[in-house]
């Protein structure tokens, strides 16, 4: 294969397509409210942390961080539980109508937030839910599990049915099979399903705006949409509360890009 | 692995996938032949007059043809840019894997980060855009423009997915083709549209399916980066149906304003269906 200048100088190019629009909300994070409302410099003349400073003194961006945080880590706890059970009956064992029922999953996914919000919302008001975190956990847990059972499935079908059957013969119970051979083996999948619902969790936005009305329980998202300020924006403090919530994704992927690629392919390409 | 019923291992996703998914979605069907309004505790049965309003309604025609528009228009760009990138890409070089990462974050970025950051890019009198094309055009305040400006940001968060199949798609084409063809005389375009082309029209497919029913419920890019303006003309159906719900709060009407938009999904289902039928045969 040739590797010639041309084809870096493309690879830059949308290296710079990717990245640009991140890259300015960073160095908007960096100028002091007098400089950005000029244009040229580009670049900051005497970067600033001013944006920053004022949003940890912030004690509902804290919070709504936290918020954020312990949703995303509670579905995905909760649709990997879930998950790995249906994915190990569906890969491993004998189910009647599993064709019906692989059906019914994925058809799920397919089901528009705007269609279920309204039903879910009079429900999550009626159960004494609204404004907690469990109205979102239980939401992003279901709406997560075809996710997690369609690319579970597809990584507990590679492990070979011998293993637990030489463990079936071994005198283990079915369940004792699951967790103690196949959660082990299948231990990359576990973690690729993981980051999928951990992103899936912690960028949703529709069932949160409607779910959440204070920050006891306002995730992320809602709080960026939201932002306060009644006249103008306050640009710096958004392009810095961006840059802050993005990073952990950020480092996420560039960690595991191989994971996230695995589990998008598995999730789509294998039928 | 053997005889033993898997069921019960099942049940605990049936029951929450039947609760929180498929009860609400009959719910709601239930609700759009009322006239609720919440706050009221009103609840009357009213059959099919919330359709036959909807179908009177120029707003819910208007937010129709937006939703139509955008999901076109973004998802065939998305396509073949993704495609473009991926031909870049599909070749071993030096910092593959970072690569792969970066192009990946666009895609991780929460849609309503990635608007607000494009909101303030598109800025008419500060916005780095303007300042890069010397002009001064209001992007998110002209009628004619909002649109392509929402599209443009979804084509910046979504191509990176596009990438990342049609690039598994591609690697998994046998090298062998390629020099059978060229053996043949093939050409670049000839070893694409005889080689690449064919043998990757599943996976596009594929792709389409995900990215069509994704840009169809499109919400938080319109809803963060215009609010449905100027003017309605970025107002998709679930953006419409959203007001109607929590802000006017007409439960009856805005869940057949759901239904609809639910409908559209089954549509667009059957529609790729039906084409992946007929490209078989």
């Amino acid at each position: 294969m040739k590797r010639t200048l041309g084809f870096y100088l493309l690879l830059l190019l949308v290296g710079f397509y990717c990245l640009g629009p991140y890259g300015w909300q960073f160095l908007t994070s960096l100028k002091p409210d007098g400089q950005l409302t000029q244009l040229p410099p580009l670049f900051p003349e005497r970067p600033t942390a001013i944006h920053y400073i004022s949003l940890f003194r912030e004690p509902t961006f804290l919070r709504v961080i936290l918020n954020s945080a312990l949703v995303a880590s509670l579905t995905t706890v909760l649709s990997l539980l879930v998950g790995t059970l249906g994915a190990f009956g569906l890969a491993k064992l004998r189910v009647r109508y599993k064709a019906f029922i692989l059906g019914f999953i994925l058809s799920t996914a397919m089901f528009p937030p705007i269609a279920t919000v309204s039903p879910l919302y009079v429900i999550i008001r009626a159960l004494g839910l609204r404004d907690t975190w469990w109205a979102l956990v239980l939401t992003y847990t279901v709406f997560s599990l075809p996710l997690s059972l369609w690319v579970l499935t597809n990584f507990f079908r590679e492990i070979p049915d011998d293993i637990l059957l030489a463990a079936r013969l071994d005198g283990c119970g079915s369940f004792q099979t699951f967790y103690k051979i196949l959660l082990p083996l299948a231990a990359p999948g576990l973690f690729t399903t993981l980051i999928l619902v951990f992103i899936f969790s912690w960028n949703e936005f529709l069932y949160a705006l409607t779910f959440t009305s204070t920050p006891a329980s306002r995730t992320i998202p809602v709080a960026i949409a939201l932002f306060p300020g009644i006249h103008e924006l306050p640009w710096g403090d958004i392009a810095a509360a961006s840059v802050v919530v993005t990073i952990p994704l950020v480092l996420l992927v560039i960690a595991c890009q191989k994971r996230i690629v695995e589990g998008l392919t598995a999730g789509a390409l294998k039928e | 692995m053997e005889k033993e019923s898997g069921f019960r291992y099942i049940i605990p996703a049936l029951i929450l996938l039947a609760a929180v998914a498929l009860y609400p979605i009959l719910y709601v069907i239930f609700l759009s032949f009322h006239r609720r309004l919440l706050i009221f505790d009103i609840s009357r049965f009213i059959g099919w007059e919330n359709y036959l309003f909807l179908l009177g309604d120029s707003r819910f025609w208007n937010a129709l043809q937006n939703t139509v528009y955008f999901t076109v228009v973004s998802v065939s760009l998305e396509v073949l840019l993704g495609l473009m990138i991926a031909l870049l890409l599909n070749r071993p070089f030096r910092g593959e894997g970072l690569a792969r990462a970066l192009i990946l974050i666009p895609w991780a970025i929460p849609t309503v980060v990635s608007a607000k950051m494009w909101e303030w890019i598109y800025n008419a009198d500060f916005g780095v855009l303007n300042y890069l094309l010397g002009s001064k055009v209001n992007w998110l305040g002209a009628p004619g423009l909002a649109m392509p400006a929402a599209i443009m940001v979804d084509i910046w968060k979504t191509t990176p997915f596009v990438v990342i199949l049609l690039l598994a798609g591609l690697q998994v084409i046998p090298r062998e083709l390629y020099e059978e063809a060229r053996v043949d005389g093939a050409g670049t375009w000839a070893l694409f549209r005889w080689v690449t082309l064919p043998l990757l029209l599943p996976v596009i497919l594929v792709v389409l399916i995900f990215r069509t029913l994704d840009a169809w419920r499109v919400f938080d890019v319109v809803y963060v980066l215009t609010g449905g303006g100027p003017a309605n003309t970025t107002e998709t159906l679930s953006l419409y149906a959203y007001r109607v719900l929590f802000q006017t709060l007409q439960f009856g009407y805005g869940s057949a304003l759901s239904v609809v938009t639910f409908l559209g999904v089954g549509g667009i289902t059957v529609f790729y269906v039906k084409i992946s039928i007929r490209g078989r045969k």
